[in-house]
């Protein structure tokens, strides 16, 4: 099993009437609730949690990039995993990705993964999300019924760009480059490990198990939900003849919240789980899918009472949001059997554990993941012995140099 | 009123048919169009309308080769040789406006008639058009009626936004069509044609509700300074769809061009 340590930074400072005088989290929201000045320690306690993370024997830290958006102030997640490089050592960075329909060229994306790869010793695990309606459409403009045809050539662009050792030409439909000849690349070959954040398309599906890369599903709605989704994935790598069904084909994000008992995680962690459920996650519904991204057949299956006028705010709970699993919560003995249920049900290896919640302090944060890494996560580590050794989908790190290595000062000796 | 299909280089294109004169060509808004469309029908009182979907609306084939304007420019064009037309009455409202428009820019000497209702295609800092594509339905009407409650039940067809099957079928129909129209429209509905619009030579009227809050009158304004000669006809108590909200109001104005 791979356990990365996840933070999506969100705001801490939303108000308490967010909800009722915002339209949305996303997109358009106010600029007015963001204070730099506060973003100056937020930004480093986060940056403290990751690291912090790395010393308790996570696999990886891990990153995402949103833009405009009060749960995810990383519009940059190469900038902040620049900073873990340097201050971290041995464990994965999971960078999750960058949307590389957004980058013009995508190049950059290449470029700048290669520098990750190289600062870091080979730790990059790297991911390629199309990226979200309200990311990729609403904040940056991309066309929608035109995102996946984008989406695709920056891929194949990266790719080539990474593998290819002299100068090519690509004539691409978005991007016409005649001299690709990226300087740096990255250690790992042919390629950093990828996964693939999707929701369910078909399409995705295949693209992962084609080119064996780790599909991950990264939902707030919790592994009881995510079922139906994970065997339609599974039962697609048979389909399609993959030569394995290896776990770590896939990945999953789970809110985790670690106590001594059931009662204490309720105390300790219930104010921060409901401000991230409750205030984080109120997105305009005009602003969940652009006409075109997104496939008929996800309307058809969808919730469509936020397309409604609306008729007020219920409050989800936290016996509603533990029970249904959005957020697995309580003793390490409560946790570690809804970890086991959920790694075994949707057959995944590689686990995005969110361990910071909305605006939970660091202290609670902190305790909370010691206890997961050193009461929980052991007595997962074994659940899949016979793929132990499929080094397919992580990263190969070669010996590290520490930072640090200049001479003590700056003379030099008189010759 | 007839739906037919006919061949085009890129995808068969549907396409209403309807009355009998000369020859009409009427290019649909991005919100697509019905055998109902009361406009459509009042059009065929004097003329032999032909009104083609663009691909992805109605019952119509996506076609994925189209991405852009001037691929979506030449296919109208297509449709009009594979209709056999010769020089009809190019009529386009909305975004149909604005590849009507495109239409008679580059092909130029082609249409000596060319009716532009309310149409998309030119985007004015000071009087920013609100974003389509991130409305949910119950908010279109105010910004598409003069008369909002009418218009929401014009659009509904009676029932209300959060009837669920009304609401999915609206979706879905977005998704597809709007998707589409996306690829000229989306973020911003403007792809060049302000420099491109000395290039029309057709007679040229436009029509526009003098209560249109999607796009305002000020484009109207913009429209006739770019088009040399270009008349204006306001409609007094209409919003962006006057076409339903006053239909017989601008079939009257087209009058203007016999």
């Amino acid at each position: 099993m791979k356990f990365t340590w996840f933070n999506l930074m969100p705001w801490p400072y939303l108000p308490d009437d967010f909800r009722q005088n915002n339209r949305s989290v996303w997109v358009d929201i106010d600029q007015r609730l963001f204070d730099p000045v506060k973003a100056h320690s937020v930004y480093n306690t986060y940056m403290d949690l990751l690291e912090y993370a790395s010393t308790l024997g996570f696999d990886g830290i891990g990153v995402n990039e949103h833009h405009q958006n009060g749960y995810g102030i990383m519009p940059s997640p190469n900038i902040i995993a620049a900073g873990l490089a340097r201050r971290t050592k041995d464990v994965a960075l999971v960078v999750l990705g960058n949307s590389i329909a957004l980058y013009n060229p995508p190049l950059r994306v290449a470029e700048e993964f290669a520098m990750l790869d190289c600062i870091s010793g080979g730790r990059l695990v790297a991911g390629f999300p199309v990226g979200t309606s309200m990311d990729t459409n609403f904040c940056y403009g991309q066309i929608p019924a035109l995102t996946r045809e984008k989406y695709q050539e920056a891929h194949d662009l990266i790719i080539k760009a990474w593998t290819t050792r002299d100068p090519f030409a690509f004539n691409g439909r978005y991007n016409k480059l005649r001299h690709v000849n990226i300087w740096p690349r990255p250690i790992q070959q042919p390629h950093p490990p990828i996964h693939i954040p999707g929701g369910g398309s078909v399409e995705t599906y295949d693209f992962c198990i084609d080119n064996t890369y780790s599909y991950s599903y990264l939902s707030f709605s919790g592994y009881i939900r995510a079922k139906a989704l994970m065997d339609g994935y599974w039962k697609r790598v048979a389909e399609r003849g993959a030569p394995d069904d290896s776990p770590y084909r896939a990945g999953f994000a789970q809110t985790i919240c670690v106590a001594e008992t059931d009662a204490e995680a309720e105390r300790l962690y219930s104010k921060h789980v409901s401000y991230f459920y409750n205030r984080c996650l109120h997105v305009f519904a005009g602003f969940a899918d652009a006409p075109g991204y997104r496939t008929i057949k996800t309307i058809q299956t969808g919730a469509l009472s936020q397309y409604a006028p609306p008729t007020g705010w219920g409050e989800i709970t936290w016996k509603e949001l533990t029970e249904g699993g959005h957020v697995i919560a309580g003793s390490p003995e409560t946790v570690r059997q809804r970890m086991e249920e959920l790694v075994k049900t949707l057959r995944v290896g590689n686990i995005f554990c969110l361990m910071h919640v909305g605006d939970m302090p660091a202290e609670k944060c902190m305790y909370s993941s010691k206890l997961f890494a050193e009461k929980v996560m052991p007595k997962l580590r074994g659940l899949y012995p016979e793929w132990e050794n499929d080094s397919r989908f992580w990263c190969h790190p070669i010996p590290q140099v520490a930072p640090g290595s200049l001479p003590r000062d700056a003379r030099v000796a008189a010759e | 009123m007839e739906l037919k299909t006919i061949a085009t280089p890129h995808v068969p294109v549907r396409y209403f048919e309807c009355g009998t004169g000369r020859p009409l060509l009427f290019l649909h808004g991005a919100g697509g169009l019905t055998a109902e469309d009361p406009f459509l029908n009042a059009l065929a009182a004097k003329h032999r309308v032909l009104a083609p979907l663009l691909p992805g609306y109605g019952d119509s084939q996506e076609c994925a080769q189209l991405r852009d304007m001037l691929d979506i420019t030449l296919h109208t064009l297509d449709v009009v040789d594979a209709l056999g037309l010769d020089d009809p009455l190019l009529v386009g409202h909305s975004m149909g406006g604005m590849i009507a428009a495109e239409m008679a820019a580059l092909d130029n000497h082609r249409f000596s008639r060319l009716a532009l209702i309310a149409p998309a295609g030119l985007w004015l800092d000071d009087h920013p058009i609100p974003d389509i594509f991130s409305l949910v339905p119950y908010e279109y009407p105010p910004l598409l009626f003069h008369d909002v409650e009418s218009g929401a039940k014009l659009m509904t067809a009676g029932t209300a936004f959060d009837n669920p099957e009304w609401l999915k079928g609206f979706l879905i129909a977005n998704a597809r069509q709007l998707g589409m129209a996306g690829k000229i429209l989306f973020p911003i509905p403007e792809r060049g044609l302000a420099q491109r619009l000395y290039r029309v030579r057709a007679r040229t009227l436009l029509v526009w509700g003098d209560g249109d809050r999607l796009i305002p009158p000020a484009y109207a304004q913009a429209f006739k300074k770019a088009i040399a000669g270009a008349e204006l006809v306001s409609i007094p108590e209409a919003g962006h769809m006057a076409i339903w909200e006053k239909t017989s109001a601008v079939v009257t104005a087209l009058e203007r061009l016999d």
